[in-house]
């Protein structure tokens, strides 16, 4: 990524930035560290000032409790399941959509790719109430496929993937298919996945990332003590319907957060260049 | 964007299926792109004369038709679930209905109820102002950040994944962890702030503080990624910008003013437009920090924003038009952020 060459300016960094930088990073993993630390404790020791500041010896219990009580388990593979297809299906879609606005030429592509991005700027909140209404109607409230259905594509992922094509993908490379006779799926296949692959990998994380943290319409569709995602499960938790203690809350929390920073902690320099080089250009 | 010279026959490509997803070359410019992976096209070549009309008949509508195909997906799902949605949101807002049953024919009456209600102008003001706080000092921050993180540094790999990681926690999670560190007897925040030497913050039920609170959960969540999108942008200023600017002996702060900012300043206008919409929507924040009065946005409503307050119209009294009402004034709110962008965009290409 443009991130890893040594452009931009070189000047080394004096002890000042250092301090200032340390500080930010601490900001920003120390509620992360405190959340491991409350989710060892007890529920009791939780609410209990001064908070506790280092890691206490319940972990385990609340991981089993939570697991067991309150069904994050089931949340968790819930949850694995929808970004999985949302993320599989929103690579596709938005690699052939991308691939068509950067390189192929047809009748409305610009007025098409306008009302791509423009699309983006609609929230959520304008459809929810009609969705809701169709997915009462079929009986799919708190099935897993009123979450999936929606997200199956993102106008982001389409201009994210045309934006990489555009420049990645040579021209010469499809034409040069096409005079071997190559028809348009064998061109994608051959030709456009390969060299979308990295791009495809990066939005892929992207995609999983944002479904895996969705809040707003999982929160409507589904319900906490039905077939939650982790963050409906979390919402119901926060909200107090259960009588649950706070150690269990930020444990569930804990589970919720955990799988992301895995991967965040193992691919972070991927996700780091796939959200700067999306986001640049505009 | 126009395609820039790249070195796209740059030799020993391998001649079969291209390399593994290797670290990342760059979607953008710059060299080093995935090379010649071209070595593999038509596998199946093509068998001449025989059939030759029909054929190139279908060769010609495999032209035709692929591109839109190919784009179908992606607007089949946008109008079954934004398009129609939006306009029968649009339907249901000049009607009476409740779940699950009819509509009535209500004209205006919804909106008209809105501009009286005394709730509607305080999710309205609260959506704004806590919009204010989370947005500026974020985007204020992350211009800082963005700023130290373009240092030559030890250890930028792990500054750049730290700064992300409130980005991979969610909003539910983020908000869980916050309402305790805010919490008004036990939590930490308060504590520190003891130690400090000051009175304890009620962070909950008064009205500013809670929405200091709310903000600062944005703030964590957003500033690190947006920290990042900028040190992209400062990274592709031209060096020579720089070197002019130092040989006129402009310090490295007038440096920094007078030409890191401008140069960035289309990226700084989409990340202005981004966290205005994103702060326009805000609900899972101020929801689950209230606990079980998130609904209302707190005991006095102090910090229910416009989501909420339709989310409660919708959902918990019923009432489906007035909730429609407001999401579409959210539209009507967002069309008119997308025309101010419009304009400070148009005015920025004037002036520079």
């Amino acid at each position: 990524m443009k991130i890893k060459q040594t452009a931009g300016r070189q000047h080394h960094a004096g002890p000042l930035t250092y301090v200032l930088l340390g500080l930010a990073a601490l900001v920003s993993l120390f509620p992360l560290y405190w959340n491991l630390v409350a989710a060892s404790h007890t529920g009791e020791r939780v609410v209990e000032a001064p908070a506790p500041l280092l890691p206490g010896p319940h972990l385990f219990d609340n991981l089993t409790f939570a697991w067991n009580q309150v069904d994050m388990g089931e949340a968790l593979v819930n949850t694995t399941v929808v970004a999985g297809l949302v993320a599989l299906s929103t690579v596709l879609f938005s690699t052939l959509a991308g691939f068509a606005f950067a390189k192929l030429p047809f009748r409305g592509r610009n007025v098409l790719l306008a009302l791509v991005v423009a699309t983006m700027t609609i929230p959520p909140q304008l459809s929810v109430i009609p969705l809701y209404r169709i997915i009462t109607d079929l009986g799919w409230v708190d099935q897993l496929q009123s979450v999936v259905l929606p997200s199956l594509v993102a106008a982001f992922g389409v201009f994210f993937m045309r934006q990489y094509l555009l420049e990645a993908l040579p021209v010469e490379l499809v034409e040069a298919a096409r005079v071997d006779g190559a028809h348009s799926l064998r061109i994608i296949w051959h030709v456009v996945f390969p060299v979308a692959r990295p791009a495809m990998a990066v939005l892929g994380m992207l995609v999983f990332v944002q479904s895996w943290n969705d809040f707003f319409w999982p929160f409507i569709a589904l319900t906490p003590d039905g077939n939650p995602t982790l963050q409906v499960a979390l919402a119901g938790l926060g909200s107090g319907n259960h009588t649950i203690n706070q150690a269990i809350v930020l444990t569930g929390a804990l589970i919720s957060t955990l799988p992301l920073l895995l991967v965040f902690a193992l691919l972070g320099k991927h996700i780091v260049g796939g959200i700067t080089s999306g986001a640049v250009k505009s | 964007m126009a395609t820039s010279a790249r070195a796209t026959t740059d030799g020993a490509s391998p001649p079969d299926p291209p390399a593994p997803p290797s670290p990342l070359p760059p979607p953008t410019r710059g060299p080093g792109g995935p090379k010649g992976s071209g070595s593999r096209k038509g596998s199946g070549g093509r068998a001449p004369g025989s059939s030759g009309t029909w054929r190139s008949r279908l060769y010609r509508w495999d032209l035709k038709a692929t591109p839109y195909a190919f784009v179908a997906p992606f607007f089949l799902c946008f109008a079954a679930f934004g398009l129609f949605p939006l306009i029968y949101t649009g339907w249901l807002s000049l009607h009476r209905v409740e779940l699950g049953g009819e509509a009535q024919w209500r004209g205006f009456d919804n909106y008209t109820g809105l501009w009286d209600s005394s709730f509607f102008w305080n999710a309205l003001a609260n959506t704004f102002t806590i919009g204010v706080i989370s947005t500026v000092p974020q985007l204020l921050m992350a211009l800082g950040l963005a700023h130290l993180l373009n240092y030559r540094l030890r250890g930028r790999g792990f500054l750049r994944v730290a700064v992300l990681a409130p980005y991979a926690t969610s909003i539910a999670a983020a908000t869980l962890v916050f309402a305790q560190l805010f919490n008004s007897d036990y939590g930490l925040i308060n504590s520190v702030l003891g130690w400090v030497g000051f009175d304890p913050v009620d962070w909950e039920s008064s009205k500013w503080p809670a929405q200091i609170a709310i903000s600062v959960i944005v703030i964590w969540r957003w500033t690190g990624y947006n920290a990042l999108i900028y040190l992209a942008a400062m990274q592709a200023v031209p060096q020579d910008l720089y070197e002019a600017a130092s040989l006129d002996g402009a310090s490295r702060w007038r440096q920094f003013i007078s030409v890191t900012i401008p140069s960035i300043r289309p990226t700084i206008l989409f990340t202005v437009v981004v966290s205005t919409i994103g702060a326009t929507q805000l609900f899972g924040e101020p929801m689950l920090y209230g606990g079980s009065l998130g609904v209302s946005g707190g005991s006095g409503n102090q910090f229910q924003t416009l989501s909420l307050l339709m989310y409660e119209k919708g959902w918990i009294t019923g009432a489906l038009g007035q909730a429609s009402a407001i999401a579409w004034v959210m539209l009507l709110l967002l069309l008119l952020i997308g025309g101010v962008r419009l304009l400070v965009a148009r005015l920025n290409r004037e002036t520079t």
